[in-house]
């Protein structure tokens, strides 16, 4: 149990591996490796839970020689979302590639991804998240280019460099840190950095560098092409993971390391930007043509909210309520993981039974394929935010703590949001209740649309009704940074 | 007494299992999907019966679901719920009946049950919920479970009064949210509490108060459909004739306008809603909306039309029996509540009849029908007179303790002229359809009639409902004084409040 954290990144390497050797078994390889990785994660959880947070030093070495491990609540709830998301994803994808070649390319650099953000996720250095960071992003376009078409090889390409130019620029914020204070652990940083121009300069860089990665508006240009032109399970991790561990980075930084430097109004700033993503990314969801198209541009919204929450944190006083804002964070985090992931694998789905996911030409589909739509249903509730997901949670709380802050003006962007939500959903669900030809089974493909099922439970359900040991895990979380 | 602290939860279930399972039934499998109805709808009403025995003797029933700090679901069974649970449970049964027999042929049966049961759930769980946050949550639910109920039929005039009634509800979700949580944040979590809990804090700034009332009663005027807020009503007339009978009678408008009960009742509590000034401004709209819905259906030819019409009008009757201080004219607007639900249901089912085995649509086509179809005929004709006010029926209660009231809080000289001014509008809206039906002779031909069969004018499953819903309209005015009846809950629930 003790080794789980290791397991946890070594399982899908070795997957990796093997599946480049045994290409014909690849398929099986992934499914078990991730679920062992999934078991594994969980354990990692359930530790954390009962006993805090811990630190493995791999081969027995100190923090700055050798490499550390460190899971703590925040990190240890998205290791779980994430892994719970891709093995969904591994299931699906072990039906959905059906030409051998592109499955032989897949699975290493799937099980790579995988790799890369579960060990960015439990890095406890500057040094180490830069490294996943930029394995992540490598593997993430290989995968994006996978389909062969010159769309997504153009988005790939604007995707990598994009994605190069973020981590260069995150890098040289970290040689500056490294400059400045001697050392990149994170928990030796932590008691170190003092609010001068150095540090500044430094988490300004690096916060530059992770909001082209998190594509913040107006950073997110890049977005909606390299999303919707991936393979369906691929666009599933870009959208509900990928994006979001520059965002799980960000918060990291600034909660644990640089909370002296950043001032409220540069929160505010963000909040800001947050809040024009929220409404930009919304209104050009609801003007896209294609399904996928707009699940990226409802992404790009979506980690609008996010940002919003920052200048909250920041001026609400310590404790409870501050406490709260962050775990709505967390929450809407987490249930847009869910929620997006769950919908790109149906649009995967409709796709391929329709030969195109136009979306003012899916009459019909609601009979053909029933246990899809209401997928996308399901995950449209969530991401409107409407009850019983876990994104009504956080924005209730998100609209209370603008009341607590006396930031009332996010109150009209959560409204306005939420409105235009709605209409991009029911616009995909209006079409898809149109008339139309055949009826199918309510089961169709069970291999692809069962994860997704699962997937928007979690959002739905499970984050809307069982998310109370949450609160406890991040108030406790709150109490070991405050120590 | 576990069992019955489960109970809430148990109702709410028996229509949720059947209604999930009703989804996976196969189109053509008529007998199961019955079967599924008609179990749910029965056990529900066997629970019920219960929950009446349980809440008359005060046995407190509570569940409790932490969801996160502050925030709680909470599922509560009191009089007031037990009203609003027994009307939709009732009116469940008979209109899932009506339902089966009106949807024989079309097309889509399991999805249509499937969101009727999801629909019913929503509402008996907005009736049962024990907090603004559980009422917030049972509110959205029931916006989510009308929508495809709305667009069932798939033209795109259903779409387009679909698509017209989620913009109207979800706004007004989103507002009622924005006061809901601002009350939270400055009150904390709200209990649904007899005499209201806000009288209880007096350090709260009292023009906040105004302003979070006035959030709410927008967000939950737009499902009671309040004047101005009123649009989407009859633009969802496009809905099949069972789902328009359950939306005015049970479902959606009733749910604004028990929402707006528990609002001035047991969030803010009567008597300080009153002492913050805001039951003139409640009153004012409602009385104004009286008026109005009953000028607008004076001039609609559209039979279904009218009625919704006459629904706005209708439903704000409650509101204003709430916004009068004073026992009586709450009694008047509770006791409505069940009132206008059975009258206005019965309206809608011989609306249904019509069109559906003559395929009239409209007042001027109703020439005669009284003879060809007198059952019927003579349902809406016992709901019309009712809405007038003519006793004995169950509309003549409603309109007596709302003027009594009115006296009693000394407004009698603003409310006695609303509702005579309504009643005469209402006798002149409907007493026109009555002599059509009875008094003209028929016309040679009817527009799409149906070949008779059987020994009834049509389908047994059709004309019993709207039979029964007249009928027990008749009794609630007759025997109004006599046990368990809906006057005399609504007694009871009045002496709870002050």
């Amino acid at each position: 149990m003790s080794n789980a954290i290791i397991w946890v990144i070594m399982i899908p390497l070795l997957g990796s591996l093997i599946s480049i050797i045994w290409s014909r078994y690849a398929s099986l390889i992934a499914i078990i490796s991730n679920l062992v990785a999934l078991v594994a994660s969980t354990a990692v959880l359930m530790r954390v839970y009962q006993s805090g947070p811990f630190l493995h030093e791999l081969g027995g070495w100190h923090a700055g020689l050798g490499i550390s491990l460190r899971a703590d609540a925040l990190s240890s709830i998205l290791l779980v979302m994430s892994m719970t998301v891709i093995s969904a994803a591994t299931f699906y994808a072990s039906a959905y590639f059906t030409d051998a070649a592109k499955r032989a390319r897949f699975w290493p650099l799937w099980l790579m991804l995988t790799v890369a953000l579960n060990a960015l996720l439990l890095s406890g250095d500057l040094f180490n998240l830069y490294v996943t960071l930029e394995l992540l992003g490598l593997s993430a376009v290989a995968l994006t280019a996978l389909s062969d078409n010159r769309a997504a090889l153009q988005a790939a390409i604007r995707y990598l460099s994009i994605g190069l130019l973020g981590s260069l620029v995150f890098l040289a914020g970290v040689a500056l840190v490294y400059a400045g204070y001697g050392t990149l652990d994170l928990a030796t940083l932590a008691s170190l950095v003092q609010a001068n121009p150095l540090s500044q300069v430094a988490f300004g860089l690096m916060t530059a560098g992770l909001l082209i990665k998190s594509a913040l508006f107006p950073l997110h240009f890049w977005l909606p092409s390299a999303h919707a032109s991936a393979p369906a399970p691929v666009s599933a991790a870009l959208s509900a993971l990928v994006v979001k561990v520059a965002v799980y980075i960000l918060l990291r930084l600034w909660v644990d390391v640089f909370d002296l430097v950043l001032t409220l109004s540069s929160t505010m700033l963000l909040g800001i930007l947050g809040a024009i993503a929220v409404i930009w990314g919304s209104w050009q969801a609801l003007q896209a043509q294609r399904l996928k198209l707009m699940a990226a541009y409802s992404t790009v919204a979506q980690i609008g909210y996010l940002f919003i929450f920052l200048p909250l944190i920041a001026a609400l006083p310590e404790g409870a309520l501050q406490d709260a804002a962050f775990t709505a964070l967390l929450l809407m985090a987490l249930t847009h993981g869910f929620a997006k992931s769950a919908f790109f694998l149906s649009a995967g789905v409709i796709q391929q039974y329709c030969g195109h996911d136009r979306i003012a030409e899916l009459g019909g589909t609601a009979r053909a394929l029933p246990l899809t739509i209401f997928v996308i249903s399901l995950s449209g509730v969530a991401l409107i935010g409407l009850p019983p997901s876990g994104s009504f949670l956080g924005k209730w709380y998100l609209i209370s703590s603008s009341f607590q802050a006396g930031q009332w003006w996010w109150i009209p962007v959560v409204l306005v949001g939420s409105v235009l939500a709605t209409a991009y959903v029911f616009r995909i669900l209006g079409h898809a209740f149109g008339p139309g030809e055949s009826i199918g089974r309510v089961l169709n493909r069970g291999r692809e649309e069962i994860p997704a099922l699962i997937l928007a439970l979690f959002a739905t359900l499970i984050l809307g009704f069982g998310s109370a040991e949450l609160w406890d895990l991040v108030a406790q979380h709150a109490e070991a940074a405050g120590n | 007494m576990d069992f019955f602290d489960n109970l809430p939860l148990l109702i709410l279930l028996s229509s949720l299992l059947p209604g999930l399972a009703i989804f996976l039934v196969r189109e053509e499998n008529h007998v199961l999907r019955t079967s599924l109805n008609m179990f749910g709808a029965l056990t529900k009403l066997a629970l019920v019966g219960l929950m009446i025995w349980g809440v008359y003797h005060e046995w407190v029933s509570d569940m409790r679901w932490q969801i996160a700090p502050g925030l709680e679901l909470v599922l509560h069974a009191d009089a007031l719920s037990v009203v609003f649970v027994t009307l939709s449970t009732v009116l469940w049964l008979v209109t899932t009946i009506y339902a089966i027999g009106y949807l024989e042929h079309s097309p889509h049966r399991s999805r249509f049950f499937g969101f009727f049961s999801l629909c019913v759930t929503a509402t008996v769980g907005l009736a049962l919920a024990g907090n603004l946050f559980t009422f917030v949550i049972f509110y959205e639910l029931l916006t989510l479970a009308t929508y495809p109920l709305v667009a069932h039929k798939g033209t795109p005039e259903a779409v387009r009064g679909a698509r017209t009634y989620l913009t109207y509800t979800l706004g007004g979700g989103v507002l009622l949210l924005i006061g809901v949580v601002w009350l939270h944040t400055i009150a904390g979590p709200i209990d649904f509490q007899e005499r209201g809990v806000l009288s209880g804090l007096t350090h709260l700034d009292p023009w906040t108060l105004r302003w979070i009332f006035l959030f709410m009663i927008i967000g939950l005027g737009v499902k009671a459909a309040l004047f101005p807020l009123h649009g989407w009503l009859p633009k969802a007339m496009v809905a099949p004739a069972p789902v328009s009978a359950l939306l005015h009678a049970v479902a959606v408008v009733k749910a604004g306008a028990f929402g707006i009960i528990r609002v001035v009742y047991d969030v803010f509590g009567v008597e300080y809603a009153a002492a913050l000034g805001l039951l003139p401004f409640l009153g004012a709209i409602a009385a104004f909306t009286i008026i109005y819905g009953s000028v607008r259906a004076l001039s609609q030819d559209h039979l279904k039309r009218r009625l919704a019409y006459s629904t706005i009008s209708q439903v704000s009757y409650i509101a204003l029996g709430t916004a009068i201080l004073g026992p009586l004219a709450t009694i008047g607007g509770v006791v409505h509540l069940v009132h206008q639900g059975v009258m206005k249901i019965t309206l809608f089912f011989a609306a249904g009849n019509y069109a559906e085995t003559l395929g009239i649509h409209h007042v001027s086509e109703m020439d005669g029908v009284g003879k060809r179809m007198p059952a019927t005929t003579l349902a809406f004709s016992v709901a019309a007179l009712g809405m007038i006010g003519i006793p004995p029926i169950a509309g003549f209660i409603s309109k007596w303790y709302l003027g009594l009231g009115a006296f009693q809080a000394g407004a009698g000289f603003w409310v006695i002229p609303v509702l005579v001014a309504s009643s005469l509008l209402n006798a002149a809206y409907f007493l026109p359809i009555l002599y059509r039906a009875w008094f003209k002779p028929a016309v040679v031909k009817w527009p799409a009639e149906k070949p008779q069969s059987g020994r009834w004018e049509m389908p047994g499953a059709l004309m019993w409902p709207p039979v029964i819903t007249a009928i027990l309209a008749l009794l609630f005015g007759l025997l109004a004084g006599a046990p368990f009846s809906p006057l005399e809950w609504a007694t009871l629930i009045a002496g709870r409040e002050y």
